[in-house]
């Protein structure tokens, strides 16, 4: 089973990346929700380095690692935009407000933080790594 | 995302077919986005084959929720399958937008 794929940051590979995740744990026996929330927070983060970070550009791309071990999912996304994210800057959203100012967006990270045991991004100068780390039952 | 639509006096109902992600959602927002979505009393959302939503698709629903309430139109979400649910329980939306099981309930409301 092939467990990396490179993709080019266009919001039309989000589907890619996510066929792609659905395709690896297929085997593993997940209940549908744990698989749809697995890859729920990978295609959030994916499509906040293709959109944000990476400005949309096909000629940038990212690549995506998982790995499943000891009834856990790890999950490395890497690109090499220089805008990387900082989790310091992260608030959680009141939703009420949300719908109270019609917000499109900021709710993507609440939804990975809340469904994975550990979300961790590390920079190396314009080579950024988000691990994603789940403990599946 | 294909999105088909019928209309009464009343109520619109859109019938979401496919994946609402940050690709697809623009459709869903053109569509919610139209005027004359505030002529009805009801927006009725069967989201049936509605297979998966991320927070684009979410957001598309958020953005419009405090029009459609001041506009007096109920924004009213049916046929929705668990792992969907799942994703706006996460959030806290499901105490916040009208989600019933069946269309019958919707229609009622």
């Amino acid at each position: 089973m092939k467990k990396d794929i490179r993709i080019s940051c266009s919001r039309e590979n989000l589907k890619v990346v996510r066929d792609f995740v659905n395709d690896y744990l297929a085997t593993y026996n997940l209940s549908e929700l744990q698989l749809n929330q697995i890859i729920l927070a990978v295609d959030e983060v994916v499509a906040n380095l293709i959109i944000h970070a990476n400005g949309e550009d096909e000629s940038r791309s990212l690549c995506l690692s998982i790995n499943f071990v000891n009834h856990a999912v790890d999950i490395d996304i890497e690109d090499s935009s220089p805008i990387s994210y900082r989790p310091s800057t992260f608030r959680e959203p009141d939703m009420n407000e949300h719908v109270r100012l019609g917000k499109k967006g900021g709710v993507g990270m609440a939804l990975v933080n809340r469904i994975m045991d550990s979300v961790e991004f590390t920079t190396s100068g314009t080579y950024n790594v988000c691990r994603l780390h789940k403990r599946v039952s | 995302m294909k999105i088909t639509q019928q209309a009464t006096d009343t109520s619109l109902t859109l019938n979401l077919d496919g994946e609402l992600d940050a690709s697809s959602s623009v459709i869903l927002d053109t569509e919610l986005s139209k005027p004359e979505v505030l002529d009805y009393q009801k927006i009725l959302i069967d989201c049936q084959r509605l297979n998966y939503i991320s927070s684009a698709g979410l957001g598309v629903f958020i953005s419009h929720l405090q029009r459609l309430q001041d506009a007096n139109v109920k924004l009213i979400f049916y046929n929705m399958q668990e792992k969907v649910h799942n994703v706006f329980e996460i959030l806290g939306l499901d105490s916040l937008m009208t989600i019933v099981p069946t269309q019958a309930e919707a229609v009622a409301i």
